[in-house]
């Protein structure tokens, strides 16, 4: 499994042409109590970088991002009662969709674990 | 005889400790339930005549299920809602400072004059020959709009300023399609401090919403929006005074670049309240403007309305505005419902907010043209006065005068532990609404003050000394006082996160019991 | 000047205070040659007791409601509004209040929107229901919108029975979206069928019940039609006293109800502020327009309101809100749930029962007079008369007997000449017997 980030905080879990998409612990920092997901439905196409989901808090909302391009598989239907587990485990149960890579290169272009991590402290 | 009922005259030691209340009250602070929990069936607040027994023609659909509606008596209904009243902050209690809003007293006579029968016992659609006097009034408020702004045309019909944005956009749209650019001018330039309804507003009809970039003074950076302009632009919708409380120092150079270019200038007159009497929109370039019968012309804001908001239109406009129209006539004024012509249609069924409207006159007739500028004047001072007695203790985002509203930023919270949020909510404690906070975004933390002409300078003094206190006592580490604010409110801080996960939007009835086995 | 607190002595010393020498340079940022040299031209100010006589002398050219029998509807109804909702309403903590931004000292408004909210779901019989919009007409056309959002269709299909002033409404902002609008003809004699015009392309299809004519109809075999071809289904209803005498819209399968709210405790304000009641099926709560009112809990788990799924709206999504919609109703709200909950059960389905029973014997006693035909069969309060003549100059002439007799077909459909001798006629609690009985003699006098 490869885990890849974007600079708009996505995070995408790779398995086989399979990749699992959330926002980075960062991310759900940033947005405070997550209160509503929306997310895509299964065979929706999504182009990377298009927006793909918005989270909500009670403040603000915000767009995702597609970190790739592919058909949506499934998406995370626990969201839909427990949105707050965007906030306890953004980087575990709370993923956002799962998306069947069109172009596994595209991978290429995002940061890994520790690229990003010097991102986000290049942050602040 | 000596009177052995004597008691204490002086309050003595009082108790240090809460008591708790058997039902919750806090002294004249009644906690009360809601209307579906208080009543019971078979009561009633109002008496009817017996209904005549006729077969009903209700073609077979009749109500079968109840509505569940609770009964309650005359006494019982006004006391519930007097209670609820009291748990409501208002103009009437004292300072409001809510920035860009607005809050300044709500003279009575204009309630007085709303509910003259003439006035607000009549039909939309009665005859014309019976509502003469109300298009008459509608008129007169039209004139003064017109006199007040500089502008040759205004549109009656819009009901809140949101709506006058729309009716402004699409006085606009239909311009552009009029000249065969309805296809060619997609874009609609909006400076990063607008309201929000600015963009939402060039979004809904079909524009794409371009920011323009402030400056470091707080004003639209005219060089960024000179690049931005093209052959493609529609319009450019502006805040002036802007939502950082400051004049547009080059407004004129921005309407002629945007005019230069084929666009529209739209005004968003929210503000309008700072200049009235004292300039005219029609002269800074202004195509389109609404005015916010509800700020600058003191109708009730009622908790979140009815409001009101004509649009000022120019020439090059006018002939676009939404049905219906007030035109004059040989002998007054005369309602056109149904004109043919470049109209883009109707906004809201028959012809304004006419409460609003009597409301507003009565206001404008009151100060006079020379009182409405006073007013202007006295809001803008009271504003400067506010910025000047507070800068050394808070941060205010930009230098110079303000106009109607001072805007202050969080920096002189910084490392203090104590967020806008908090300052505002240990204001309530002091007896005050907090000011506007965290609007405009251009800002950290924004704190937007606008106290209004309505102020007396004894209301003016007590209100700096709060704050400068409340501020000191942040950088003095007294975190308590904000952390948990508010103390002294009828409720606490509330849950919105839980509001918003799991919403619950309304009452339901109780599952009826289930009968015992 | 009453208004203005401020003195001489206050603004000098307040000019002191700032640093500057006078009022003119707080507006120095003003380009010269946009300031006003003088004084617009407009009267100076007045006390109370004149600008109270020039108003009045305004409203005594009008004649109200009041003064002559009214028979008017379509749209706005005269009821009577008991004495408690205007005094309730005028309180300073309602009237002067703003939006309930900081809820912990705007409980008070915050817990009778959710108390009108939950009256709007209860009357209508949907889930839930809005904080309330303009008006019944914008609401209407909020609901289209709304019905376009979620299903990415674009035609929508209105009733011929549909309020003009509405359908219009519809149109103008349709135009905005490219939305295809198929609008039947007026059916005065009711009878429209719009089961087959419904298909798979079709967003929503919006009926108005009771319709502007008056008729009362069942709307359950055309929820069947919509639903099985993915079309939501708007119900407008612009009498709103009528829903405590009919089956709710939401029981016959409505998707969106909306709604003018004035007929209780508003009053008719020349058309003016109005009450726009907006309810909805819940799974459709985040697309609705509009302020939402909702439960929570204080810090110290203390029951309490707030605003809530705000992130719907313009001040937070900007471009990307479901409405660019920034006040509702706020006070018309107040006095509707007021003068509601002064009724009561009881107390409304009386009133309705008793608008009921007045309009048939209107419409009987009306139908009596030679030349006249009444076209409806089911009706509420309201009904469509046809007279052997054109309707206006017959409205005209009743005036000068002391009675609005009622809204013509030309007011209405000004280009519709097979509609000028309809004449929409309204009756409630506040038409007395013998004013329907005078009504009656007029109208033969007139017509003989």
């Amino acid at each position: 499994m490869t885990v890849k980030y974007t600079e708009d905080h996505e995070w995408i879990a790779v398995t086989g042409s399979t990749g699992r998409v959330g926002i980075t612990d960062y991310a759900q920092g940033q947005l405070g109590d997550v209160v509503f997901v929306d997310l895509p439905a299964a065979g929706v196409l999504l182009e990377k970088g298009g927006e793909a989901a918005v989270v909500e808090s009670v403040k603000a909302a915000s767009e995702v991002f597609a970190p790739v391009t592919g058909k949506v598989t499934a998406s995370n239907a626990h969201l839909e009662a427990e949105p707050s587990l965007v906030n306890s485990s953004p980087e575990g149960d709370g993923w956002f969709f799962e998306v069947e890579l069109s172009d596994l290169a595209e991978l290429d272009g995002l940061m890994d674990a520790a690229a990003y991590k010097d991102y986000v402290a290049s942050l602040d | 005889m000596m009177n052995r009922q004597g008691r204490a005259t002086a309050p003595g030691d009082a108790a240090a400790a809460p008591v708790r209340t058997v039902l919750g009250h806090r002294g004249l602070d009644h906690e009360e339930p809601l209307i579906f929990e208080l009543g019971q069936d078979g009561r009633s607040g109002v008496d009817l005549p017996e209904v005549p027994a006729v077969e009903n023609r209700l073609g077979g659909l009749a109500r079968k299920a109840a509505i569940a509606l609770p009964g309650l008596s005359e006494p019982q209904v006004v006391r519930h809602y007097v209670r609820l009243s009291r748990r409501n902050y208002a103009i009437d209690m004292g300072l409001y400072p809510l920035g860009s809003c607005t809050m300044k007293h709500n003279p009575r006579l204009n309630e007085k004059l709303a509910r003259l029968p003439g006035l607000a016992d009549l039909h939309p659609l009665a005859p014309a020959s019976t509502t003469r006097g109300a298009v008459e009034l509608m008129g007169t408020l039209a004139h003064w709009l017109m006199v007040l702004t500089g502008m040759p045309a205004v549109a009656m019909s819009p009901k809140a300023g949101a709506h006058g944005e729309l009716c402004g956009i699409m006085a606009i749209r239909a311009a552009l399609v009029a000249r065969g650019e309805g296809e060619s001018r997609t874009r609609i330039l909006v400076p990063e401090s607008a309201h929000g309804t600015n963009p939402a507003t060039a979004a809904y009809c079909g524009f794409k919403v371009d920011p323009v970039p402030g400056t470091a003074d707080g004003r639209v950076d005219l060089a960024a929006l000179k690049a931005k302009l093209g052959p493609d632009v529609a319009a450019i919708m502006l805040t002036n005074p802007n939502t950082c409380g400051l004049f547009e120092r080059e407004i004129m150079e921005i309407a002629e670049a945007v005019h230069g270019v084929g666009g529209f200038f739209y005004c968003d007159g929210a503000n309008f309240n700072a200049i009235v009497g004292r300039v005219r929109p029609g002269d800074l370039g202004v195509d389109a403007m609404h005015i916010n019968l509800h700020k600058t012309f003191s109708t009730p804001h009622g908790g979140g309305g009815p409001g009101a908001g004509p649009v000022v239109l120019s020439e090059a406009l006018a002939p676009f505005a939404p049905l219906p129209w007030v035109v004059g006539t040989a002998d007054g004024y005369a309602l056109l419902e149904d004109a043919a012509g470049q109209s883009f249609g109707r906004m809201a069924a028959f012809h304004g907010q006419m409460g609003m409207f009597v409301r507003a006159l009565a206001y404008m007739m009151s100060h006079g043209g020379d009182g409405l500028a006073q007013a202007a004047s006295d809001a803008v001072l009271a504003a400067n006065y506010i910025q000047a007695r507070l800068s050394d203790v808070m941060t205010p985002s930009f230098d110079g005068p303000c106009m109607h509203e001072a805007l202050f930023d969080d920096r002189f919270l910084k490392d203090t532990g104590v967020t806008t949020l908090d300052f505002a909510k240990a204001m309530i404690d002091e007896g005050y609404h907090p000011m506007t906070m965290y609007f405009p975004l251009v800002v950290h933390g924004a704190m937007l003050i606008e106290p209004t002409e309505s102020e007396s300078r004894e209301s003016l003094d007590a209100f700096i000394a709060v704050m400068r206190t409340l501020a000191e006592a942040a950088k003095a580490g007294e975190t308590e006082r904000f952390a948990g604010a508010p103390h002294y409110a009828p409720r606490r801080r509330l849950d919105e996160t839980a509001a918003a996960r799991k919403p619950i939007l309304r009452w339901t009835p109780p599952a009826p019991a289930k009968a015992a086995e | 000047m009453r208004y203005l607190p401020l003195t001489g002595a206050d603004r000098a010393e307040m000019l002191a205070a700032i640093g500057v020498a006078t009022v003119d340079d707080l507006f120095r940022d003003v380009p010269p040659a946009a300031r006003l040299s003088g004084p617009v031209d407009l009267p100076a100010h007045q006390g109370e007791w004149e600008v109270e006589k020039a108003i009045a002398a305004m409203a005594a050219k009008n004649r109200h409601s009041g003064e002559l029998a009214s028979f008017l509807g379509a749209g706005a109804y005269r009821h009577h509004i008991p004495a408690a909702v205007d005094h309730l309403i005028q309180r300073s903590e309602f009237l002067t209040s703003y939006t309930p931004y900081q809820p912990e000292i705007a409980q008070g408004t915050l817990q009778y929107l959710f108390e009108f909210q939950t009256q709007v779901a209860l009357l209508t019989g949907m889930e839930v229901a809005n904080a309330s919009m303009y008006d019944g007409s914008t609401a209407c056309a909020e609901a289209v919108e709304m019905a376009r959002r979620i299903t990415g269709r674009k035609r929508v299909v209105l009733s011929g029975n549909l309020h003009p002033h509405y359908a219009e409404v519809v149109k103008t902002l349709g135009a905005l979206h490219e939305t295809e609008i198929v609008q039947a003809a007026p059916s005065p004699e009711g009878g429209e069928d719009l089961v087959h015009a419904v298909d798979g392309a079709t967003a929503c299809v919006v009926v108005q019940y009771p319709d502007v004519f008056g008729h009362v109809r069942d709307f359950s075999a055309l929820a069947e039609s919509a639903r099985a071809a993915g079309t939501l289904l708007v119900v407008a209803v612009t009498e709103v006293v009528a829903l405590g005498a009919l089956v709710p819209p939401g029981e016959m399968g409505a998707d969106i109800v909306v709604g003018e709210g004035q007929g209780l405790g508003v009053g008719l304000n020349w058309g003016g502020p109005y009450l726009g009641l907006f309810a909805a099926r819940a799974k459709y709560v985040r697309q609705m327009p509009g302020r939402l009112c909702g439960e929570t809990v204080d810090a110290e788990g203390r029951r309490g309101y707030v605003l809530t799924l705000s992130t719907r709206e313009q001040h937070i999504r900007r471009e990307k809100a479901t409405s660019n919609i920034c006040t509702n109703s706020g006070l018309c709200s107040l006095a509707f749930t007021i003068h509601l909950s002064l009724l009561g059960e009881a107390g409304l389905t009386r009133l309705a029962a008793l608008n009921h029973a007045r309009a048939v014997r209107a419409a009987d006693r009306l139908a009596a007079v030679p030349g006249v035909t009444v076209l409806n069969g089911a009706f509420f309060n309201e009904f469509t008369l046809k007279l052997p003549t054109d309707a206006a100059p017959v409205v005209e002439a009743l005036v000068a007997r002391g009675i609005l007799a009622g809204v013509p077909g030309a007011r209405l459909w000004p280009g519709r000449a097979e509609l000028a001798n309809h004449l929409l006629v309204a009756v409630t609690e506040t038409n007395t017997p013998a004013e329907i009985e005078a009504f009656a003699a007029a109208l033969a006098e007139v017509l003989a």
